[in-house]
């Protein structure tokens, strides 16, 4: 057994728990903004309870794409290959989504607000479906050479498995964002969401805990089964906690569920870090697509002291953050209008008219 | 349009549109963070209006590089899967460190900057927003390391016919980038003061067309102030004043910054990839003059009808070697240097497709190097030499009524982005037809590494792939250009008001009161 690889193996899958733990709620906020919000001050509410984070969320999957660069370039370089055109659709959701966000509440006119939420809704969505198809590709393999590249047409990566790892980061990352919006928010808000959760959670997870089922009996152990036993206790206890009103262990017990399936995932298919379809022979493995030893060390020492102090400090973030927010916390929306507008009274032409003023 | 041709448009449109955002970003936010330093310090109003308006123009462009720069960390295995296998070992250590070290720095700030106005308090807010500048800056330095050894590879031994990293602290600390990177953020202060500067002139000028500022007998400005316009007071005036200044001296310091760090780049640049340096110049022949104006067809591949009509003797030494003798060597002469070290043709090897046994064209195209060289210079020059007259036209507190100037300083905020744009492109292009381009000082040796454009693109990808994403990110690039514009334009007419609500509303008693509850910022 190689040590370091292994290593930066389970880094790599930290790292894609943590994206999928932390920008799961923030993506299924996202889409809650068109399935769940009914007005505009719902909406930014929404929007506020995820605003300081969402971008330190996203770091964690730039982090886990360089990290996988990093480590293992063989992975990195044939499955961001093999998947292009997915890719291109994350990157332009995830584009549209980040812009939105900050562009949203730049001007006051329903139709920029409105145009811009669908921008937020659809990016989150298809982020969501398409990293979640990414995740379940490398977990069931993509139809590779012995060189690591796709063979076949720009959709030779599809399967049901890409669908059901979409579905499966839709739905977690949904009722994981309303068991989010029950502890962070307050009011009517809050009960709905608290409600939602409590409706929809199992439905919610169900295609995750499909996938986490069929990995493990494609190649699971006494050990990973044990994670998706874990899983499932948690899974259960976080319902029936929030049947009982308990907000924060409900999110918390999501949390567990999450990273016991997920790391019952990369433990089962561990060494196989890309697997072919067309042979076994051409599957990349943590040994066969790793770095040297000599990088993989350096790289280890930044983590060692980079990794906690992010930690530190995105906790510490949330911590300053921590207040509800409800509809009594959003400022009046504001126009910006030019500087000049009341030109009139200077007695100078006419002011230009405003979209929206 | 082969696979290889489209996936180095693809490269060369969204890394250029990236690094529109990213020296604003770099520029800006240092300049924001010190005008909150002097306020913190200073408690002097204009300079809270100061961090508020230029902070929310900040941020309408930050997040725009924050989309863009996605599409950069994943398009090397997207697009260039061989390219990413062969360097990984070396090239991905700087990308995972600059998302861990940099970019959770700057996210994770910056959202407590813009968002804990109220939360934190003053000092550790101030702070918060320090980071973020910092954390822009780490970046900066990351994303060149790894650049820097795609220009002069080090700190590597070949293993299996791949750069395996033996020496990180040789690829950290990598010459290339030392210098790479103070140029790069002295060039992105530039962008940042051509903008304070441009959209300060307007507001002065503004503030006289309407008449609330006027000049005094002697000159000099007598600031006035319109009750009816929000944010239209004394104060006001001082903001876009000092404002203005501020770009000025900051656009001037760049440019003198980015000389001096340029001349060092150059000669370096004369060692490691003299190619480059000699396409720079469309020098054909040995020479010690620098071309002012060359005509000819520069791209042709043996300069045979390039002709220099405008020359400086002696310049092109000077820029090399620091002496105004020493003969340079042009184009002629290093081409069979070259082939002789790296072969005519391209190896049979499948990796190169349909380009396999193609002749290897030594020479960068010369018109985008010639070219690109001398933009990037110029308008640099030119941002400086206008910020001077900036400085010299507004020594009597405001701006000239004139219209044009008005148009022209506002036009002039384009020209330090050009010049970061056509540094790169030259810098990127100069390296052709190499991705990863050898380092001379390991000439014949084993352990020397390069590795030609043409195969390092992604073999499974097909062209129709390519194709699709170069028009749709050009699409989505070219509306979200249109809207980021537009977007700026509406804040920067809109003043400091824009920025600062509370200007806009009338309070009987002055005070601005509002429930703890309400949050101090929200989407």
């Amino acid at each position: 057994m190689e040590t370091l690889p292994t290593v930066w193996f389970c880094a790599v899958a930290l790292l894609w728990i943590g994206y999928l733990f932390l920008e799961g709620f923030d993506l299924g906020v996202g889409m809650l903004m068109k399935l769940f919000a009914r007005n505009d001050g719902e909406r930014r509410v929404l929007l506020n309870t995820v605003g300081p984070v969402w971008d330190g969320n996203e770091v964690w999957l730039i982090t886990a794409a360089g990290a996988t660069f990093a480590a293992f370039p063989r992975w990195y370089a044939s499955l961001f290959s093999g998947l292009y055109l997915p890719l291109t659709l994350t990157l332009v959701a995830l584009i549209f989504r980040a812009v939105a966000f900050e562009y949203r509440g730049k001007i006051a006119s329903p139709r920029w607000t409105a145009a811009w939420d669908w921008a937020i809704a659809l990016g989150s969505f298809f982020a969501a479906f398409c990293v979640g198809a990414l995740l379940a590709l490398t977990t069931t393999g993509l139809p590779l050479d012995a060189n690591g590249d796709r063979v076949g047409g720009p959709f030779a990566w599809f399967s049901g498995y890409a669908v059901l790892g979409g579905a499966a980061v839709v739905g977690f990352a949904l009722v994981h964002a309303l068991a989010f919006l029950a502890l962070k928010t307050d009011g009517e808000i809050r009960t709905r969401a608290h409600l939602a959760f409590r409706r929809w959670m199992p439905l919610g997870i169900l295609p995750l805990v499909a996938w986490v089922v069929a990995i493990q009996l494609r190649s699971g152990n006494w050990w990973t089964w044990t994670l998706t036993a874990v899983a499932a206790v948690a899974a259960t206890a976080a319902w029936a906690l929030a049947q009982r009103g308990s907000e924060g262990r409900a999110f918390l017990l999501m949390a567990i569920f999450l990273t016991a399936g997920a790391a019952g995932i990369f433990g089962a298919v561990y060494p196989v870090v890309l697997p072919s379809t067309l042979d076994p022979a051409n599957s990349l493995t943590v040994a066969t697509a790793s770095s040297s030893a000599y990088t993989l060390g350096v790289m280890s020492v930044v983590a060692l002291i980079g990794l906690p102090l992010v930690l530190a400090y995105q906790s510490w973030t949330y911590w300053v953050f921590r207040k509800r927010v409800a509809l009594g916390s959003i400022p009046a929306a504001h126009n910006v209008v030019p500087a000049f507008l009341t030109r009139l009274v200077t007695g100078r032409e006419a002011p230009e008219p405003q979209t929206g003023a | 349009m082969d696979a290889l041709e489209i996936a180095r448009w693809q490269f060369g449109i969204t890394t250029v549109y990236h690094f529109m955002m990213v020296p604003l970003t770099i520029g800006l936010g240092l300049v924001v963070a010190v005008m909150q330093t002097i306020w913190f310090r200073t408690r002097r109003p204009e300079y809270l209006r100061m961090t508020k308006f230029w902070g929310k123009l900040f941020l309408i462009n930050f997040i725009m590089g924050v989309a863009t720069g996605l599409v950069q960390e994943f398009q090397f295995g997207m697009a260039w899967s061989e390219y990413s296998r062969f360097v990984g070992d070396v090239f991905g250590a700087p990308l995972a460190m600059e998302a861990l070290l940099a970019f959770f720095v700057e996210s994770t700030f910056l959202g407590l900057w813009i968002f804990g106005w109220k939360l934190l308090r003053p000092g550790l807010h101030l702070t918060a927003l320090w980071c973020a500048v910092v954390g822009s800056a780490i970046s900066a330095y990351f994303i060149i390391v790894a650049n820097s050894w795609m220009q002069h590879p080090v700190g590597v031994t070949v293993v299996n016919g791949h750069p395996v990293m033996t020496d990180a602290w040789a690829v950290f600390t990598n010459n290339t980038a030392l210098v790479a990177v103070p140029h790069t953020l002295l060039g992105s202060l530039g962008v940042a003061g051509a903008f304070l500067l441009g959209i300060s002139w307007y507001h002065l000028w503004q503030r006289r067309r309407d008449g609330i500022d006027t000049v005094g007998p002697d000159g000099r400005v007598v600031p006035g102030e319109n009750p009816e316009l929000p944010g239209r007071d004394r104060t006001d005036h001082r903001v876009w004043l000092r404002s203005l200044r501020i770009g000025a001296v900051v656009a001037m310091l760049s440019f003198a910054g980015t000389a001096v760090t340029g001349d060092i780049q150059g000669k370096l640049m004369f060692v490691q990839q003299p190619m480059k340096m000699a396409a720079a110049e469309a020098a054909c022949h040995d020479g010690t003059s620098f071309s002012v104006l060359s005509v000819g067809d520069v791209g042709s591949k043996d300069c045979s009808n390039v002709s220099a009509v405008i020359e400086i003797p002696g310049l092109l030494s000077f820029l090399a070697h620091g002496d105004f003798t020493t003969n340079v060597k042009g184009v002629n002469s290093l081409i069979p240097q070259y082939q002789a070290q790296y072969g005519t043709n391209l190896p049979d090897n499948p990796i190169y497709g349909d380009r396999a046994g193609e002749a290897i064209q030594d020479v960068p195209v010369m018109e985008v190097t010639y070219w690109g060289f001398r933009m990037m210079i110029g308008f640099g020059g030119v941002a400086a030499l206008a910020a001077a007259v900036a400085l010299y036209l507004t020594r009597k507190g405001t701006v000239p009524r004139a219209r044009w100037l008005m148009r022209l300083a506002v036009l002039g905020i384009l020209a330090p982005f050009g010049a970061n744009a056509a540094g790169w492109i030259f810098t990127e292009m100069g390296r052709q037809p190499f991705v990863v381009a050898p380092n001379p000082s390991m000439a014949g040796s084993f352990d020397q590494v390069f590795m030609f454009t043409a195969a390092a693109v992604s073999p499974g990808v097909s062209a129709g792939e390519l194709l699709t994403s170069l028009i749709v990110f050009c699409v989505v690039y070219a509306s979200l250009m249109v809207v980021e514009v537009r977007l700026l334009w509406r804040y920067t007419r809109g003043g400091v008001a824009s920025a600062m609500p509370e200007l806009a509303e009338k309070h009987d008693d002055g005070e601005h009161k509002q429930s703890d509850d309400v949050l101090a910022f929200a989407y």
